[in-house]
């Protein structure tokens, strides 16, 4: 027994999470007091530490990256901003700065709109929002920095124009503040001094919605990050008078021939570049992933789609908690061994003291070939969804009410607490208020680990959750002996139907929310071609996502319209930045989640799981594959999510969404807890009856269907289902069911639709 | 809105019959006013050793609040870390040491 908290000292990440033999993953580590470690490949096999599981499970793989290497700190750098590259434009001595900005932490902390400013140096010109939100001036003249303010505080998410010019001759300096709305409390300001102080050359780059704190080795490190939306930035290379900048904003003859800089963030939106609109062609890019498609000062809710008036969407919000790219320094590689077969590996870096950090990626067959009949699909963009979740450290009471337990944080949890430069998870908040609508891999993702449970899902945060509660699958795999590939999420978007069609039978994880349109018409035509698709998991098939199409690892969800939400996306800002998809469920998309897996979301609950119980329809001849060997009614009251095989989020068959008329029911879950309610999409009026105890519908069904062209579904609806796979060493009805439809399903004799027999 | 019954010895004696799992309707009334209407910092468990070992901690919901281990309260099954949260909480809002 220790009276210290515990305490993370390494982590990792790779630049790759699927690679083909032959190819090559590097690896990037940084460590806290560990001057060396030790590091290896080993080959994941279970990572569940709970009585009832196969145990924590590695096997070592030899290869050449093995050894000891020198522990070394690397820094995270959180925070979006944009940067222009040419930097020879912007040594100005008169100028003009000016935007339309919206910000969101007014009076939290020195926030810098645009200027090229070296705050270390005091170098530099900056348009800035001061300690207390009211619009400033900063002069950096070398030995100190002398500032005009507006002294009045801006307003939370009010849309304002701000603008200053100097005038190097004369010294004298012209500040605007004008709210867009007149607020009680605030009309537009104006504000003219004569500064002592002139701007000091530097040698740091124009910036927008940050200033350059340091160049270590020519390595931009920003830093005074402005938290909101900036929209329409402007440069000019003279004092321009209040009129004139007005005529910047949109000019209607062309821009003057004093114009420095004029971007227009409607315009690329899918890209990480800024375009220059003016003569000069100063175009930029945006680091770490600030949100783009936001609704400009412009917009008028006449259009709700970014791509039909991208003149209205001009805006850009940025945060200073954004991370996209740690971007450290490589330590090691790996060139993937030709001998390596498919499955979950990790680097594993161990300290002297024992301490290790796993940093897991997935090996598929050598690309075009199959090693197996069945392929696990991993669900990795749903670990880039959950990737950092905070809400185990944020939530309080209210979570102790709503999971029904304590939370208990491990070592991974209290470093995430002191680090939240990490970058949150698509369920978190910007520390401004605003939804986190991007996810990203090239960073360490602390619950994307072996051994790591969820600190508030199961009773004192014991259950494993997406990446380690898949695990369960892998170890019980390869208990039975039974071969096997793995594929993930991004190469099932990269690759579509073709990736699938290889294999006879597809395995999805506990919990494969998140898709893309590639990835859910992958799957679909798999079906429609006579794949056979064995749902394992729960709230699946859920939310809407895109990948970026250049910057690799990077993910959105716009969380719109319905659903569980734990941030909501503003109204006008449903579509995708990265594609210009509408976002949100896929139920509301013409794809009904039903209608492919038999099952939909229906309910969710975090303290204990239930069982199933087996229904008429398991005795259909069609389906007596499913339960030969089973004896009893009742099927996974054990487990080690929340000790049964039902439970966490729940799926259930309705025709009325879609569920196929021919699919048979096998079993169904009963008796949760009153902690399980609807999904707020199946709630459409609330009443005093809506809580499983009371509540039928709240269920997993267990469901097989057969498809066109000898295929077959079956799904069972819950999260839990996988942590019930090892109890008694596998010897169980949840891993004997899973076991006879794996096993029938790759057999390639064909399933028969009824009524279809003779077609 | 939020009171407590001090009188319910029946609903202590259902949660310390079962800490987790399936409660009473009023169980679940009193549990969510006693977790809810907990003050600055809420009680919450760190893990010390996987599926053995939890000590009792306290941390704001803020952003990068420290956690803050509570010294002597370290329990060995999530049931027994309920139960004596419970009695912590009910001592607060109601002044009353439970045994």
């Amino acid at each position: 027994m220790t009276d210290a908290l515990p305490k993370k000292r390494m982590l990792g990440y790779a630049d790759e999470i699927s690679r083909a033999p032959g190819e090559k993953i590097r690896f990037m580590v940084s460590c806290d007091g560990v001057e060396s470690y030790d590091a290896a490949i080993v080959r994941l096999i279970s990572g569940d530490r709970h009585p009832e599981s196969f145990g924590f499970i590695e096997e070592p793989v030899a290869t050449l990256l093995q050894g000891r290497y020198r522990g070394r700190h690397q820094p995270l750098h959180a925070g979006s901003y944009a940067v222009i590259d040419d930097w020879d434009g912007f040594a100005l001595e008169s100028f003009t700065l000016q935007a339309m900005i919206w910000p969101t932490r007014p009076g939290q902390g020195r926030q810098v709109v645009l200027g090229r400013f070296s705050a270390g140096e005091r170098r530099g010109y900056a348009l800035i929002l001061d300690e207390d939100g009211a619009v400033a001036l900063e002069i950096g003249g070398g030995t100190r920095t002398v500032r005009v303010a507006s002294g009045v505080t801006l307003h939370s998410r009010r849309w304002a124009f701000v603008g200053a010019s100097f005038d190097a001759r004369s010294g004298i300096a012209r500040l605007y503040q004008e709210p867009l709305e007149i607020l009680a409390d605030s009309g537009p300001v104006a504000r003219e001094a004569q500064l002592d102080a002139r701007p000091a050359r530097n040698g740091v780059p124009f910036l927008i919605a940050a200033d350059t704190a340091a160049m270590p080795g020519g390595k931009l490190v920003a830093g005074h990050h402005f938290d909101g939306k900036i929209d329409a930035p402007r440069v000019a290379g003279a004092a321009l008078d209040r009129a004139a900048m007005q005529a910047l904003i949109r000019p209607a003859a062309g821009f003057p021939a004093s114009v420095v800089g004029a971007w227009d963030f409607s315009r690329d939106i899918m890209t990480d570049r800024i375009r220059d609109i003016s003569p000069n062609r100063r175009h930029g890019r945006i680091v770490n992933l600030p949100t783009r498609a936001m609704k400009g000062h412009n917009w008028t809710g006449e259009e709700l789609d970014w791509t039909k008036a991208p003149d209205h969407y001009g805006a850009i919000h940025f945060h200073a908690d954004d991370m996209y790219d740690a971007g450290w320094e490589p330590d090691f590689d790996l060139l993937v061994p030709e001998t390596m077969r498919s499955g979950v590996y990790a680097a594993k870096l161990t300290a002297p003291d024992g301490e290790a950090e796993y940093i897991p990626f997935f090996v598929r067959p050598r690309r075009g070939s199959v090693m197996a009949e069945a392929v696990v699909l991993m669900p990795t963009a749903s670990y880039l969804a959950y990737a950092n979740e905070r809400a185990g450290l944020e939530g309080g009471g209210y979570l102790h009410a709503f999971s029904n337990h304590l939370t208990a944080l491990g070592a991974n949890d209290l470093w995430l607490n002191d680090h939240p430069e990490i970058g949150s998870s698509l369920y978190d908040r910007h520390s401004d208020g605003s939804g986190v609508a991007y996810s990203s891999r090239l960073r360490p993702i602390l619950n994307f680990r072996p051994g790591v449970t969820n600190s508030w899902i199961g009773p004192a945060g014991t259950a494993p959750w997406q990446f380690n509660a898949d695990l369960a699958l892998i170890a019980w795999l390869e208990a039975k002996g039974i071969a096997y590939d793995v594929i993930t999420d991004e190469d099932l978007h990269e690759e579509g139907l073709s990736l699938l069609a290889r294999y006879r039978a597809v395995m999805t994880g506990s919990h494969p929310e998140y898709y893309s349109k590639e990835m859910y018409d992958g799957l679909a035509a798999y079906l429609e071609r006579g794949g056979r698709l064995m749902y394992l998991g729960g709230n699946g098939f859920y939310w809407r996502v895109a990948y970026h199409r250049t910057l690799p690892g990077a993910m959105e969800l716009r969380r719109a319209e319905d659903g569980i939400r734990d941030w909501v996306a503003e109204g006008g800002e449903y579509y995708h930045s990265f594609t210009g998809e509408y976002g949100g469920m896929w139920s509301r998309m013409g794809r009904p989640i039903h209608a492919l897996a038999g099952i939909g979301m229906i309910s969710q609950g975090f303290d204990i799981s239930s069982y199933y119980r087996r229904k008429p329809a398991a005795s259909d001849p069609r389906a007596a594959f499913v339960f030969e060997g089973i004896e009893g009614d009742i099927i996974g009251d054990f487990g080690t999510v929340g000790g049964g095989a039902a439970g966490i989020e729940l799926d259930r068959y309705d025709p009325a969404q879609g569920s196929p008329a021919h699919a048979l029911v096998l079993a169904s879950s009963e008796n949760h807890t009153d902690s399980y309610y609807p999904s707020p999409e199946e709630v459409n009026n609330v009443t005093s009856m809506m809580d499983a105890r009371q509540n039928a519908n709240l269920r997993a069904d267990m469901v097989f269907f057969e498809t066109p062209q000898g295929g077959a579904v079956f799904s069972t609806g819950s999260i839990s289902w996988l942590g019930s796979l090892a109890h008694r060493r596998g010897d169980n009805p949840v891993s004997r069911i899973t076991e006879n439809v794996l096993r029938r399903f790759i057999d390639p004799a064909p399933f028969l639709i009824p009524g279809h027999e003779n077609c | 809105m939020n009171e407590i019954d001090r009188s319910r010895r029946d609903l202590i004696e259902e949660f310390r019959r079962t800490p987790i799992g399936r409660h009473s309707p009023d169980l679940r009334l009193l549990l969510n006013r006693l977790r809810t209407g907990q003050g600055d910092a809420p009680y919450l468990l760190v893990c010390t050793v996987p599926h053995r070992e939890w000590r009792l901690a306290r941390k704001t919901p803020r952003r990068m609040s420290p956690v803050t281990l509570i010294p002597g309260q370290v329990f060995s099954s999530p049931e027994e870390a309920e139960w004596a949260v419970f009695k912590l909480l009910w001592q607060e809002r109601t002044g009353e040491v439970l045994s």
